[in-house]
């Protein structure tokens, strides 16, 4: 619109008179500034049901971002639309969520995405439509290989998993029990682990799989305690299942028998900590989010996560995922110059980096996956309260399975 | 009576044709209102012909969808191959499942559809191998319709495809459920003492229903995973066959076109409320499921016919 009017100017008087009145009948249209437009963001989390509380988190995340730094960009002003896919397995309606954004809602970017079915089943969609689709969530590494138009700003759970087996390796551990849920992601956090930490000289002497939902892990412990390893390795996933975890690993005494606990970062979610309690006392984790973390974003970041949620709410890592999401589509943005056909928005995300409260990530070019730190920390407390504090930092880390 | 429930199918029809040009931004959520329908008609054979209830249908439906997803993924793209695989499929672990679904009474029928739910979900979470585990199945790709019609991104082929299953469907359990096996289902569901009495086979004219219902179910589970190229546990899980037990309950249990009404009314209203409050519209479901136990007892169908026999009464 803007655009076809600068030759008209050129081209004498009467277009000139022509397009000014054509501007005017336009009641929206201002001649002097760019054309300013919409852009529509179709968010698609759980926001009902079991796993409400992480599409609470996610949505609190994309609010702060939008409190701190605006809805405009440039002459762009960025709107989001959400819908509720109602937690995992649910594929068939996430995507067709996805299809009702695009197509009813005149979505042009997709954020969202907190389960790995509710990913994929979206994949070949996106790419029929030529939609961006960010991922704030779904940590299983195949997913951005689905679909060209897909980009993660959450992470891998290879990334967590490799990083701390190569840790507990350096580290002069020899021996680890594991103890996963058994599903995809809990696989996949014990393939990684072992990995790492055998190629590193460690042992793993033996390993429990437990039920996804499952509440009460004393004999799973207790056969850790028999194996006696030098350290248990936990992953599940998150919310109560993983508060039980924690308390039961305290209870049936894992640290009096000697034995390390590690877990990958999420197990110990800043936001379960209050549940955890003493639990969390010298557990080792890696997670590319801490609350304490010390950066100018992180700063910036609590002050207005705090604003939004209240003065005494605690952010979880999947705050800042869906923080750093729109940070993703704003930059990209801004680099493209308001162009939003999903080739230049892509193009703009691949390499882009950003500076996140989680410290400075980029997205990789050739896979479009984040490429991040990844935090070793241990379980203590700080100024009376329980905390995970870091203590190494493993900078630029890419997904181990790509 | 019998006219009405004939000329029901035709508006119904005549509806959905029409919605396709009237709400062309809506096809994919009509294609799965479809299928609910088709999945709830199914049900309703059991529920609202046999008296026969069940807390585990979506066994069927959910084994009808793998089996279209694992065959599309094996090659086996044409669509209506996958669907006729689906109904033979579903409808013989159907026929397996019925000595013990059969036997006793409602009670322990709920008990045990409950049971068998559980175990295939189990089963299904543990044959990663075959089925993806919870990750679910999406990596397959579904060939055109009999090789002409492509599955689109606004969902044009899939609302046809779907709305011809459910017209084939209705006009099956029409026919069936009007003949004399539908009227000795009837007579199961009023008396299950005296059939034998008569002289009819009662295990067999059950075991018969069960089968075809779980065919039909399976039949809805492929078209699910073909038009959403999806497959999970979900589709098996214990929240669809309650859902489907609710949408039977809320059409109309035992009327055909009710039943289609109602899933299609509960499938939308679920939609509507949650884009409307995607924290909260679980609390106006609840209302809008206690409101029609109170006001619109016997369901859709059975507010309609009241009506009817009012309008007539005074006419």
């Amino acid at each position: 619109m803007a655009r076809s009017k600068q030759p008209s100017v050129q081209a004498g008087r009467r277009s000139v008179l022509l397009a000014a009145s054509a501007a005017a009948a336009l009641p929206l249209a201002r001649p002097a500034i760019a054309q300013e437009r919409k852009l529509v963001v179709g968010v698609v989390l759980p926001l009902s049901g079991t796993f409400a509380d992480q599409g609470r988190n996610n949505e609190e995340g994309i609010k702060t971002f939008q409190k701190i730094h605006g809805t405009k960009v440039g002459n762009v002003t960025v709107e989001t639309v959400m819908r509720d896919d109602q937690g995992p397995g649910s594929g068939d309606l996430s995507r067709r969520l996805t299809q009702e954004l695009i197509q009813r809602s005149r979505a042009e970017i997709i954020l969202g995405y907190s389960f790995t079915p509710n990913a994929l089943s979206a994949a070949s969609l996106l790419t029929e439509a030529k939609k961006p689709g960010i991922i704030i969530n779904a940590a299983t590494s195949i997913i951005t290989e689905r679909s060209p138009y897909f980009a993660r700003v959450s992470m891998t759970l290879p990334q967590l998993a490799s990083s701390l087996g190569q840790w507990a390796a350096r580290n002069g551990i020899k021996t680890v029990f594991t103890i996963v849920s058994d599903y995809g992601p809990g696989l996949d956090a014990e393939t990684w682990f072992t990995k790492a930490f055998e190629a590193g000289g460690g042992k793993v002497v033996g390993g429990a799989r437990t039920p996804v939902a499952a509440m009460d892990y004393s004999p799973f412990l207790q056969r850790a305690i028999e194996a006696k390893p030098e350290a248990v390795f936990g992953f599940n996933p998150g919310g109560d299942v993983s508060v039980a975890f924690m308390k039961q690993t305290k209870e049936r005494g894992l640290s009096q028998a000697g034995i390390k606990l590690l877990v990958t970062g999420d197990v110990v979610d800043d936001n379960l900590i209050p549940a955890m309690g003493d639990a969390l006392d010298g557990v080792i984790s890696a997670l590319h989010y801490q609350v304490e973390l010390d950066n100018p974003a992180n700063r910036r970041f609590l002050a207005g996560f705090r604003e939004v949620a209240g003065a005494n709410a605690t952010p979880s890592y999947r705050t800042v995922q869906a923080y750093d999401g729109m940070a993703l589509i704003y930059h990209a943005l801004q680099a493209t110059g308001g162009k939003t056909d999903a080739d230049s928005i892509m193009n703009a995300i691949k390499g882009a980096r950003i500076d996140s409260p989680r410290g400075p990530f980029t997205i990789d070019p050739a896979t479009r996956d984040i490429v991040q730190n990844i935090y070793i920390r241990r379980g203590q407390q700080k100024d009376g309260r329980w905390a995970n504090i870091a203590f190494e930092t493993i900078e630029g880390v890419k997904d181990p399975a790509k | 009576m019998r006219l009405i429930r004939i000329g029901a199918g035709l508006p119904l029809l005549l509806a959905a044709v029409a919605s396709f040009f009237l709400f062309p931004e809506y096809l994919s959520l009509l294609n799965t209102l479809f299928i609910l329908a088709i999945f709830a008609l199914a049900y309703d054979l059991l529920q609202g012909h046999a008296g026969v209830v069940s807390l585990g249908h979506a066994v069927f439906f959910g084994m009808g969808a793998y089996t279209a997803a694992v065959l599309a993924a094996h090659g086996v793209t044409e669509p209506v191959v996958g669907l006729l695989a689906a109904l033979l499929l579903s409808g013989l672990l159907a026929l397996l499942l019925t000595r013990i679904v059969v036997v006793g009474n409602d009670l322990t029928r709920l008990l045990v559809t409950l049971g068998i739910g559980f175990l295939m979900l189990e089963a299904a979470n543990q044959a990663r191998w075959l089925t993806g585990g919870a990750d679910g199945m999406s990596d397959f790709t579904m060939g055109p319709v009999l090789g002409l019609f492509r599955f689109d991104f606004a969902g044009e082929t899939a609302f046809w495809y779907s709305l011809a299953a459910l017209v084939l469907v209705y006009a099956f359990l029409w026919r069936l459920t009007t003949s004399p096996f539908g009227l000795a289902l009837r007579g199961i569901r009023e008396n299950v003492r005296r059939m034998p009495a008569i002289g009819a086979p009662v295990r067999r004219h059950l075991a018969t229903a069960y089968t075809i219902s779980g065919g039909i179910a399976g039949l809805a589970g492929a078209l699910l995973a073909q038009t959403s190229n999806f497959a999970s546990l979900d589709m098996l899980g214990f929240e669809r066959s309650a859902e489907v037990m609710m949408m039977a309950t809320l059409g109309g249990t035992g009327s055909i076109p009710g039943v289609v009404l109602g899933a299609v009314g509960f499938s939308y209203l679920k939609d509507a409320l949650s884009a409307m409050s995607p924290k909260y519209w679980h609390l106006g479901i609840g209302l809008v499921l206690m409101l029609s136990v109170f006001v619109l007892r016997g369901g859709i169908a059975g507010g309609v016919s009241a009506l009817l026999r009012r309008l007539r009464g005074r006419g």
